[in-house]
């Protein structure tokens, strides 16, 4: 993986976790809830917000994409360079039409990944997520999961990573570094 | 008592005073507010070969306005998972914290596979200065 510079301009303004050296993040070969291939090569000129998560989660991916549609909202015209993909860890019951309909309740633009389960593994292994997974007496189950959000520049370098529970502003303040980065 | 004496504790009193005062009323000044951690090259190595490495403490504190940034360093050969994020070989992780609060961390550098970053408030009052200072002091003593 090639490194990008040492340390980009802004970095240590961020109220992100930042990495240094900045490499590429690192590629996803997934479908997209809008029917087309997912890959982070075709948001190039965006900022990228990746997050992890399923749409049966009653807890954290609810508020995690809330806060990033709140995030967009207040961008205001800006938003238009700011994508939002949302990957699957629930391959078993998330679908491209699922995922579509649930990240579709917080924002439209929002992106869905999903695949097969080696497909969703190589992702979740490729970015460090962990995954475990609770099953009920009844045979339901839950899934509990990394709840970070990776932030990829819009030259598609892993820049920094926004742990779970940061609030609104905090996004928008890093978001609005890096559109005009 | 004797007026030598007297003098004496007068001037121990004095000084103590003072300190306490320093101690209390004194901003707090730190070189830099990053409380760095390196993970050495050949930990993964050691760990698979059954070496309990223990590289970061179980439990770091941090104190905001004061050392209110984690900085992790990848040394190693391989990818670490630090809480949020994996670091790649030669990769730094710089995390800043602005909320007072007890975080819990996944950390593949850490035997546990565990690490507790407790964030406390910054010590605005003179008694949280002087117990952070004694505290501070007492721990450098310790390495």
């Amino acid at each position: 993986m090639a490194a990008q510079a040492e340390e980009p301009p802004a970095q240590s303004q961020l109220k992100a976790g930042t990495l240094t050296p900045v490499m590429p993040a690192p590629e996803l070969k997934l479908d997209g809830s809008d029917g087309k291939p997912l890959s982070l090569a075709n948001y190039r000129g965006k900022v990228v917000l990746l997050a992890f998560g399923f749409s049966n989660c009653g807890e954290v991916c609810p508020v995690t994409l809330f806060t990033l549609a709140s995030a967009r909202r207040k961008l205001g015209d800006e938003a238009a360079g700011v994508q939002v993909v949302y990957v699957t860890v629930d391959p078993q019951r998330d679908d491209a039409a699922q995922m579509r309909k649930f990240l579709g309740s917080f924002d439209a633009t929002f992106v869905g990944g999903v695949g097969t389960m080696a497909q969703i593994e190589a992702a979740e292994k490729s970015y460090g997520i962990s995954v475990s997974r609770k099953v009920y007496a009844d045979g339901s189950y839950t899934i509990g999961h990394s709840s970070s959000i990776y932030i990829i520049d819009r030259a598609g370098g892993l820049r920094a990573v926004m742990p779970y529970g940061h609030p609104v502003d905090d996004f928008v303040h890093d978001l609005k570094i890096l559109l005009r980065g | 008592m004797s007026r030598v004496v007297r003098l004496i504790l007068l001037v121990v009193l004095a000084v103590l005073a003072a300190a306490v005062g320093w101690a209390g009323f004194a901003p707090i000044h730190a070189e830099t507010r990053e409380q760095a951690f390196d993970i050495p090259r050949g930990t993964w190595a050691r760990r698979r070969a059954g070496d309990l490495v223990e590289i970061l403490p179980d439990h770091i504190r941090l104190t905001l306005g004061i050392k209110d940034v984690l900085l992790i360093r990848n040394h190693d050969d391989v990818p670490q998972t630090f809480g949020p994020t994996i670091m790649m070989p030669g990769q730094s992780f710089r995390l800043p914290f602005e909320r007072a609060a007890s975080y819990q961390f996944v950390c593949s550098a850490h035997a546990s596979g565990q690490l507790t970053i407790e964030v406390e408030p910054e010590p605005v009052m003179p008694w949280a200065k002087i117990h952070w200072r004694v505290r501070e002091w007492w721990e450098n003593r310790k390495k």
